[in-house]
C-alpha cells in the first residue's frame, strides 16, 4: 500500500496515531483493598514522536509504561496500538507485539547474566523465529552500529553500565520495532553517559524516525524528547512540547 | 524458537549452573542405573533357571519312593523302598508313556590309576539317556546288550573325565567303582547345573543291571530308588501322572482311605514354580531401582521449581522480548528432559559397566539388553516430562508485570 518514495512523514500521518489511549483507569488489589493509580489518562501519540513522561516518584509513570508495553492489562479504558485494539489480543498476540512492535530499555538493564552480548541482542529475533545463525548475524550488526562490535563475546558483567545499556538499546531496536519503549534509561548511569544514551535516543528518533517514550526524573533528560507528559498522583496535569514545559 | 534453540537454550542453562545440574542429574543416574542394572540381573537369573530347566528333558516325572505327607507329617521321601523293577515295567506297558527309566544311585569313591574322584554312580537303562536327552559326545552310550550281559561298561560325565583323565582321552579307559574295573565306553555331552545348583557332569553312568548286581545292594528284592517317566507328549502329562498314579495303588494295595506310598512329581509344575520365583526377584529387584528413579525424579522438580523461583525475572525479561507462554513452558521442560535424559544415558552407561564387573568377578552372567536401554530411557524422558511440567507450567503462568518486579 505504502509506496518506498512517499516521505516518512506523510506515510505516517496516513498511518493513524501510533497509540491512542482513551480513559485508561488502573488499580492494584491487595484482597478487597483497591488502590486506584491511573484516574483516566487520554494521550495520543503519533509515529515519529520523541515524547518523555515526567512525574513524582508514585505518580504511576512505570504503571502507565507496563500498559503501554503490553505487559499489563488497564482495569479500564481502551489501548489501541498502531491500529489495534490491545484489550482483545490473546496471551499469543500480546507476545508477538511485545515482540514485533515494541522494543523495552530498562532502568537495571535487564540482560540475562550469563548470556554473551550477542546471544542477549539476538533473543528476540530466536522468538521471533529468526534462525540462531541470522539472528547473531543481525545482532552484531545492530551491536556494531551502538559503538559495541568489539564486544560481542563479552558477558554483561565484563563492561560498563552504560554500554550494558546500550547493549540494551541494540536489542530493543534488534527486531525493528515500531516504538521504544524506555522507564528511567539514565536513572542507574552518571550524567555523562546519561547524555551519551540520550544522544543515541535523539539520532535514531531523527535519523530513522523512531519512536520513542522515555520515562524520567531528570529534566536534563527530558529535555532530548520533543514532547512532555506531566503526571501528578494518575493524572495527566501537562501534554504538550518541550518548549512549552516549565521544567 | 525452534526445537534445537530450545535444546541449546537448556544446554546453556545447565552449563550456567554445571554443580546443580550435576547433582540433579545424579540422581536419575542412580535411578536408571538401578533400574537397568536389577532389570538385568533378574532377565540373567532367569535366563539361568530356564537353561537349567531345558536339561530336565520334557514333559518328564519323577516318581519317588514314599509319600508325600503321611498323617500330617511329611516323611523324607525315599524313607521307604516301595518301588520295584516290575513297578516299573508295569508303567512302561501304561500308553501314555514314552519312556520309563528306573533308576538306582549312590556315591562313590573312583579311581583310574592314580587318580581319585567323588562322583554319583547311578544305575541307569538306556532309556535314562533318551529322556533327558542327553548324547555321547566322545564313544557311545550303552544300550540293551550291555543291560542283558550285566557288562561292567560305564558312560561319564565330562566333570568326571575332566577330573580323572585330565586332557586324556577316556575311552577304553578303565576306573574302579567298589574295586571293580569297568571300561569307559562313552563321555557324555556337559549338561551344566541342574535347578538345585548340582552339577549334572559330576556323575558316572553304568548299566542298572550291573549296579544292582555289584555295585548297590539292596534288601528288598528287586528295588530300585526311583523312576524318571517321560509322558508320550505335553497334552499328557497330567493323564500320565493320574494313570501312573493309578496303576502304582493297585499294584501297592493301597486302601481307598489310605495315602500313597509313592510320590509322582511333575517336573514342569517345578519348573514352573522356579520361574515364578525368577518373575518374582526380576519384579523385587525392578521396584526397588524404580523407587531409586522416582526419587531422582523428586529431585528433579524440586531444583526445576527451585529454578523457576531464582529465575523469575530472566522469565519476565523473556516474556517483556516477545516469548510466548509455550517458549517458556518447552524451556524449563527441555531443561528436565535434558537432564533427566543425559543422566539417563550415563546411568545406562554406568549400569554396562556394572554388568561387566558382575559378569567378572562373579559367577552370573549379566549382559544388558537393548529393550532394557530403551526402557530406562523412554522412562527417564518421561520422569522428566512428568516432573519438569508442574515447574514449567508455573514459570509459563507468570505475568510478565509480575516477573519483570521479581526481585
Ligand atoms: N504491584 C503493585 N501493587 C500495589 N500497588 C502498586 C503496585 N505497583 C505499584 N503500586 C503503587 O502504584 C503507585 C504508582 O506506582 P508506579 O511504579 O507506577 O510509580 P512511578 O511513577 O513509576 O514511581 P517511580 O518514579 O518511583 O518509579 C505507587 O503508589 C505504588 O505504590
Ligand atoms: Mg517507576
Amino acid at each position: 500500500m505504502m509506496s518506498a518514495v512517499m516521505p516518512k512523514a506523510r506515510a505516517d500521518a496516513l498511518r493513524g496515531p501510533l497509540i491512542a489511549l482513551t480513559d485508561i483507569r488502573k488499580s492494584y488489589f491487595n484482597g478487597d483493598l483497591e488502590t486506584p493509580v491511573l484516574h483516566g489518562v487520554n494521550v495520543t501519540i503519533h509515529h515519529g514522536e520523541f515524547v518523555a513522561i515526567m512525574g513524582q516518584s508514585g505518580s504511576g509513570k512505570s504503571t502507565l509504561m507496563n500498559i503501554l508495553g503490553c505487559l499489563d492489562t488497564p482495569t479500564k479504558g481502551s489501548y489501541v496500538l498502531n491500529g489495534r485494539e490491545v484489550e482483545k489480543l490473546s496471551d499469543n498476540e500480546l507476545a508477538s507485539v511485545r515482540n514485533e512492535t515494541i522494543g523495552f530499555v530498562f532502568q537495571g538493564f535487564n540482560l540475562l547474566k550469563r548470556m554473551p552480548l550477542v546471544d542477549n541482542v539476538a533473543l528476540p529475533l530466536l522468538y521471533a523465529g529468526v534462525s540462531m545463525a541470522e539472528a547473531r548475524k543481525r545482532a552484531a550488526v545492530k551491536l556494531q552500529q551502538t559503538g559495541l562490535g568489539e564486544f560481542l563475546k563479552r558477558l554483561p558483567n565484563q563492561i560498563s553500565g552504560g554500554q550494558q545499556q546500550r547493549v540494551a538499546i541494540s536489542r530493543a531496536l534488534v527486531c525493528e520495532p515500531a516504538l521504544i519503549l524506555a522507564d528511567e534509561p539514565t536513572g542507574n548511569l552518571d550524567t555523562a553517559t546519561s547524555s551519551e544514551i540520550m544522544n543515541l535516543f535523539t539520532r535514531l528518533n531523527e535519523e530513522q524516525g523512531m519512536s520513542i517514550l522515555i520515562v524520567t526524573h531528570e529534566p536534563d533528560v527530558a529535555k532530548y524528547a520533543k514532547r512532555l507528559v506531566r503526571l501528578k498522583d494518575g493524572y495527566v496535569t501537562y501534554d504538550g512540547p518541550m518548549a512549552d514545559a516549565h521544567l | 524458537m525452534n526445537f534445537w534453540q530450545v535444546c541449546l537454550e537448556a544446554f546453556r542453562a545447565m552449563g550456567m549452573n554445571r554443580l546443580r545440574a550435576g547433582l540433579t542429574m545424579l540422581g536419575i543416574i542412580i535411578g536408571v542405573g538401578a533400574v537397568v542394572l536389577m532389570l538385568a540381573i533378574g532377565e540373567s537369573v532367569r535366563e539361568d533357571i530356564n537353561r537349567r530347566i531345558d536339561t530336565m528333558g520334557s514333559n518328564v516325572m519323577v516318581i519317588l519312593p514314599g509319600s508325600s505327607t503321611s498323617n500330617g507329617v511329611r516323611a523324607g521321601r525315599g524313607a521307604a523302598q516301595t518301588l520295584t523293577l516290575s513297578d516299573s515295567a508295569a508303567l512302561a506297558q501304561l500308553p501314555v508313556f514314552a519312556n520309563i527309566a528306573p533308576i538306582v544311585q549312590q556315591p562313590f569313591q573312583v579311581a583310574s590309576g592314580a587318580n581319585n574322584w567323588n562322583a554319583s554312580v547311578y544305575g541307569v537303562g538306556p532309556e535314562y539317556f533318551n529322556i533327558k536327552d542327553w548324547t555321547a559326545d566322545k564313544g557311545s552310550i550303552f544300550g540293551d546288550v550291555e543291560m542283558r550281559s550285566v557288562s561292567r561298561v560305564a558312560v561319564v560325565g565330562s566333570t568326571v573325565a575332566s577330573n580323572l583323565f585330565g586332557e586324556a582321552d577316556p575311552i577304553g579307559q578303565t576306573i574302579r567303582i567298589r574295586s571293580r574295573p569297568f571300561e569307559i565306553i562313552g563321555v557324555l555331552a556337559t549338561k551344566g547345573s541342574d535347578l538345585g545348583g548340582g552339577d549334572q557332569d559330576d556323575a558316572i553312568f553304568v548299566p542298572l543291571s550291573t549296579a544292582r548286581q555289584q555295585l548297590i545292594r539292596s534288601w528288598t528284592p528287586g528295588s530300585i530308588q526311583y523312576i524318571l517317566a517321560q509322558a508320550a507328549s505335553a497334552d499328557q502329562v497330567q493323564d500320565a501322572v493320574y494313570d501312573a498314579t493309578q496303576l502304582l495303588r493297585v499294584r501297592h494295595r493301597i486302601r481307598e482311605e489310605q495315602e500313597d506310598d509313592f510320590t509322582v512329581r511333575d517336573l514342569a509344575s517345578i519348573a514352573e514354580a522356579a520361574q515364578g520365583i525368577a518373575t518374582a526377584l526380576t519384579l523385587l529387584l525392578g521396584a526397588i531401582g524404580s523407587i531409586s528413579l522416582l526419587v531422582g525424579g523428586i529431585g528433579i522438580m524440586n531444583i526445576m521449581l527451585v529454578s523457576v523461583t531464582e529465575r523469575t525475572r530472566e522469565i519476565g525479561i523473556r516474556m517483556a522480548l516477545g516469548a510466548k507462554r509455550r517458549d517458556v513452558l518447552l524451556q524449563f521442560l527441555t531443561e528436565a528432559i535434558v537432564i533427566c535424559v543425559c543422566g539417563g544415558a550415563i546411568g545406562v552407561l554406568l549400569a554396562y559397566l556394572g554388568s561387566v564387573a558382575i559378569t567378572k568377578f562373579s559367577p552370573m552372567e549379566v549382559g544388558i539388553s537393548t529393550s532394557g536401554i530403551v526402557i530406562a530411557f523412554s522412562f527417564s524422558a518421561m520422569i522428566g516430562i512428568f516432573f519438569g511440567f508442574y515447574p514449567a507450567r508455573r514459570a509459563a503462568g507468570l505475568k510478565p508485570v509480575e516477573a519483570l518486579r521479581y526481585e
